[in-house]
């Protein structure tokens, strides 16, 4: 009981530095729109007809989606590692706040937040053609799979919020995922990529979850790689969540003697 | 009187790098404590042992009467700390910050507490601003305020001084008098002697990782030379002379171009005795003055002695 109201208000504190640093926001949801906007106008003639009877707008903006949640997490293991820096994680750990309730509290901000962010970014995606033939069941579970990919890089976040020596270098494990992203069936399908690439998309933790989204947005079923996309999912989470909580536990949050 | 601290023994090493070599020492509950170190001695070392940040490698601690590496949830419930360095949330306002801390402490009314407490601190104008906009005291009152949050019985102040102009100081020092009136247990380190001198019922001197002296300022006063009177003299040669007329049954603390300080002992008597000496050998002492022994003296003293046994 304490530890879900101390989450919540750990969280809520979170909440307010997103909601009070707007740039950060902007940022977040400013490079998803503008490939978005790209691909779609720039890239999208040469592109379009290799994505059969689905059209580029609707193909790619599942991929951007989860470029959305990634560009956000990042900001999450940057305003973990500030906190670190500037000693506020050290107060709370000598009062008596449950322990779970410092990490937590961001990753439920985070989580909220990055929702939001998508909802911005699908937004644009309607302004600008996308549209989806997705009833209410199949909107909440592509909301469901977005909220728990969220929660497990934002765990992913949170570990290399705590193992980053400076609150710039916190962020930029997310580049390596935003590679991840191109290097999948986003933007093109697998099918036109060279044979070891291809080998590496069609097996990586991203297809099987942007494929689930796009089956779930275009066609209204959940696809044949449901069950890859929340096995990859979860295991992320489970996996991200262990080793941040052993690097909280083992971290020595002092520098001065 | 309990005591609301007591350390054994307390051994912190990082790689190879002794910190903390063995430290006892006891706090009796709501009295001031100053832990007096130059920097890197091990204070904050003895400090993040104490509030539950980090664990020593030997030795025991307790605080309100629970060990620190056993039971360190039932420690933070008694004490709070304000760090070297303000830890307070930029993002926030003062009100937010101060409701912040009430809400983790689940004080009964935090809304209520914040406002109390921004009264207290002389903040209430500035409440609703964020704190990234304070100066450097109002940070520093921010960060008291928060610690004073949910009544802790011990409380830790890391160089609360550090960085201050002297009007903030002054004001800080009010403060902490305060907290120690209303029972409070005060622990505070300081670099600075005079602070220590001024507010602390025991001081303890932490040099190279191990407590070399504890007791009242008066008590550490008496360690270095009492009555010591300084004599200022026309030339260098009636310097010299007074020097072979004092040096075989006085200390001579100091000497300057002109000027020697005698340690006499401090009785009437005894300084009345410096002088007739003086007047047998003819010499005529241009000014004199009584030395009050500082802590500065002490200070020097001791990590002087200790240079020397190394």
């Amino acid at each position: 009981m304490r530890a879900l109201k101390d989450t919540w208000t750990m969280a809520k504190r979170s909440l307010r530095h997103i909601v009070r640093s707007l740039d950060t926001i902007i940022t977040v949801v400013l490079m998803p729109i503008a490939l978005l906007l790209m691909f779609v106008y720039v890239l999208g003639g040469a592109l379009g007809h290799q994505t059969g009877s689905i059209k580029y707008v609707d193909f790619i903006t599942p991929g951007i989606i989860v470029m959305t949640v990634i560009s956000g997490i990042a900001y999450a293991a940057f305003r973990l590692n500030t906190d670190i820096q500037k000693g506020i994680i050290n107060r709370f750990r000598t009062m008596p706040v449950a322990p779970s309730s410092i990490l937590s509290g961001q990753a439920l901000s985070s989580t909220l937040s990055n929702l939001f962010s998508s909802v911005l970014v699908l937004a644009v995606a309607f302004a600008i053609g996308f549209r989806s033939s997705a009833g209410l069941v199949q909107w909440l579970l592509f909301a469901g799979l977005v909220a728990l990919l969220t929660l497990a890089t934002t765990w992913m976040a949170i570990f290399f919020g705590l193992w980053a020596k400076s609150a710039e270098g916190a962020g930029s494990f997310s580049y390596i995922l935003l590679l991840l992203i191109f290097i999948s069936p986003s933007f093109v399908p697998t099918s036109s990529m060279t044979p070891v690439l291809r080998g590496f998309a069609e097996n990586q933790p991203f297809t099987p979850i942007i494929e689930t989204m796009r089956s779930l947005l275009t066609t209204g079923t959940t696809g044949n790689k449901s069950w890859l996309a929340l096995v990859w999912s979860a295991g992320i989470l489970v996996v991200m969540y262990a080793l941040a909580i052993r690097q909280y536990k083992r971290k020595t949050f002092v520098t001065t003697i | 009187m309990e005591a609301a601290i007591t350390v054994s023994n307390l051994k912190k090493a990082y790689k190879k790098n002794a910190v903390l070599t063995g430290v006892d020492f006891t706090i009796e509950s709501g009295t001031i404590f100053a832990l007096l170190g130059s920097d890197g001695a091990g204070k904050t070392t003895i400090i993040n042992i104490l509030t539950t940040l980090i664990k020593a490698d030997a030795g025991n601690a307790t605080v309100g009467g629970f060990d620190v590496a056993k039971s360190p949830n039932k420690v933070r419930q008694h004490i709070s700390l304000t760090g070297q360095f303000a830890a307070v949330d930029d993002i926030l306002t003062a009100r937010e910050n101060l409701e912040l801390i009430g809400d983790l402490r689940h004080v009964s009314n935090s809304v209520q507490t914040a406002v109390d407490l921004l009264k207290k601190f002389n903040l209430t104008d500035a409440a609703d601003r964020r704190v990234a906009t304070f100066s450097g005291g109002m940070r520093r009152r921010l960060d008291i305020a928060m610690s004073l949050i949910g009544s802790p019985s011990i409380i830790f102040l890391d160089e609360p001084t550090n960085e201050l102009d002297p009007e903030a100081r002054s004001d800080m020092w009010q403060t902490i008098r305060t907290l120690a009136k209303n029972g409070t247990t005060v622990f505070l380190t300081t670099q600075y002697l005079e602070e220590a001198d001024e507010l602390a019922d025991t001081i303890a001197v932490l040099h190279h990782g191990t407590i070399i002296a504890k007791g009242t300022a008066n008590e550490l006063k008496s360690l270095v030379p009492s009555g010591l009177v300084k004599f200022t003299f026309h030339d260098e040669k009636q310097l010299t002379t007074a020097i072979g007329v004092l040096e075989d049954d006085y200390e001579i603390t100091e000497r300057d171009d002109l000027t020697l300080t005698v340690a006499t002992g401090g009785s009437t008597t005894q300084i009345a005795e410096v002088f007739i000496r003086l007047r047998d050998a003819k010499l005529e002492p241009t000014d004199f003055s009584q030395q009050i022994p500082t802590l500065d003296d002490v200070f020097f003293k001791l990590t002087s002695t200790k240079r020397e046994e190394k």
